[in-house]
């Protein structure tokens, strides 16, 4: 059995679990915080995409106790309260979702490359960095757009009340 | 819930091997972006204990030495060696490669020293080691040893470290410093393991050939490099005629199989379209460092 520690959306969580639990199952099945999804298990589809200090990780292929002592920010921990990250301000604006499976993935790794992309994004980076994110609906123009428009939002410094991801 | 796994977590080399050599069928976790994935897919990976290499710090830096040696720990993940402004010219085929693998929520995690331990003949990082002439640092019980890269990869998915040993860095010795490199990567889909993959280290004098080392990678169990293949190219001025003739030798050095990336016919004619590809992007790139 492992002790795992973790700051889960800015709150410490400790448990002690099988030394084979990943992270994702930690996070849904002890946290009860499912809006990180599987959909292979096997690191192909980016549907349980979350940051672990900072950077996207598929949660589906570490084990929990490897990420203990991390900070990890899942969807449920993007909004500020009410007010939405500007992120999922622009899923929400530019219909980038249709049945949603992989939107908190695509939101999480949305965060990531925009974060790391300070200088703003083009749409060939922006398909270029959602390789590892599948959407099964192919609704990826809309997803494109809205990864565009909150890059352009961000870099103008609207954050806003949201919470740094 | 599948079976439970005896779980270590060294904090330094010492402890590390302490444990593979104590507990036996022992298996290093690196990063886990294979070996995970793999353990969730079923009985293919089922190792009884796992050493997590996560909490070592000494196998997490990059540093120079002052001869311009690089040394990449062996738990420095992708997305770092991406980012690392150490791996220029003759190197910079070590940052364009680490770039380049799977996806980037998978390059958060992936280490080095774990993909080349895997020695997937497809991966990124066996032909550039080879192409760069580097040199894998192992630690064991009886201490430390350093293996030139052409022999650390023996055989499909097979190296030559001993189980009880880990690898704890490599090291790419520095390039001459008019130096170029290039990784050229062909893939069915983006973030997918090569086709075939080149990796190409050139030195070029007034638009001559004065050194190159051109290695493939997913053409036989291990990467592929072939001698005459270079020495077909040094002294000339890297004419078509030249990159056909290098593409020859080295498709008579190469033992690609049918996969489900392609057949090896199919690999076999990719082979001298990509060196060409890649000779013409090390040019390029020769000339943008004249120029500044």
């Amino acid at each position: 059995m492992s002790d795992v520690s973790l700051v889960v959306n800015g709150k410490s969580v400790s448990a002690t679990v099988e030394d084979r639990t990943l992270l994702v199952q930690f996070l849904r099945e002890n946290l009860g915080l499912t809006g990180t999804h599987v959909g292979c298990d096997t690191s192909q589809c980016g549907a349980c995409v979350v940051h672990v200090d900072g950077k996207a990780v598929k949660s589906c292929t570490i084990l929990a106790a490897q990420a203990s002592g991390s900070e990890i920010v899942t969807i449920e921990g993007l909004a500020n309260g009410a007010d939405l990250h500007p992120v999922q301000i622009a899923f929400k604006e530019n219909h980038g979702l249709q049945c949603g499976f992989c939107t908190p993935g695509m939101i999480m790794a949305a965060t990531d490359m925009i974060a790391r992309h300070p200088g703003g994004l083009d749409e060939k980076t922006v398909r270029a960095e959602l390789e590892g994110n599948i959407c099964r609906c192919t609704g990826y123009h809309n997803i494109v757009k809205a990864i565009l428009a909150a890059s352009e939002v961000m870099a103008k410094g609207g954050a806003g009340s949201a919470k740094a991801a | 819930m599948a079976e439970p796994v005896e779980f270590y977590e060294p904090r330094t080399i010492a402890e590390a091997v302490a444990v593979l050599a104590s507990v036996p069928d022992a298996c290093c976790l690196a990063g886990g972006q294979t070996l995970v994935a793999g353990m969730n897919m079923g009985p293919l990976f089922r190792p009884p204990a796992l050493v997590s290499l996560q909490r070592i710090d000494e196998l997490k830096g990059i540093t120079q030495r002052p001869d311009g040696t690089v040394v990449v720990g062996a738990m420095v993940t992708h997305r770092t060696v991406a980012q690392s402004e150490l791996f220029g010219g003759g190197l910079e085929v070590v940052r364009e490669a680490a770039g380049c693998i799977a996806h980037p929520a998978i390059r958060t995690m992936g280490t080095i020293g774990g993909s080349i331990c895997h020695a997937d003949p497809a991966a990124d990082y066996p032909a550039v080691l080879i192409a760069t002439d580097a040199t894998v640092v192992v630690t064991g019980p009886s201490g430390i040893r350093e293996i030139p890269a052409a022999e650390f990869f023996v055989d499909f998915m097979t190296t030559s470290i001993e189980p009880d040993e880990l690898v704890t860095a490599i090291t790419f010795p520095p390039a001459p410093a008019d130096a170029v490199s290039v990784y050229e990567k062909f893939t069915r889909a983006s973030g997918d393991f090569a086709t075939v993959s080149v990796a190409l280290a050139l030195s070029l004098r007034h638009g001559r050939c004065e050194s190159v080392r051109i290695a493939l990678g997913s053409c036989g169990p291990t990467p592929v490099r072939a001698a005459a293949a270079e020495q077909r190219l040094v002294q000339t001025s890297l004419d078509e005629s030249d990159v056909q003739d290098a593409g020859r030798i080295l498709c008579d050095a190469a033992a690609p199989m049918d996969d489900v990336r392609g057949t090896a016919d199919y690999k076999l004619m990719l082979i001298p379209r990509l060196l060409g590809r890649t000779i013409q992007r090390a040019q390029e790139r020769a000339v943008a460092w004249r120029v500044e």
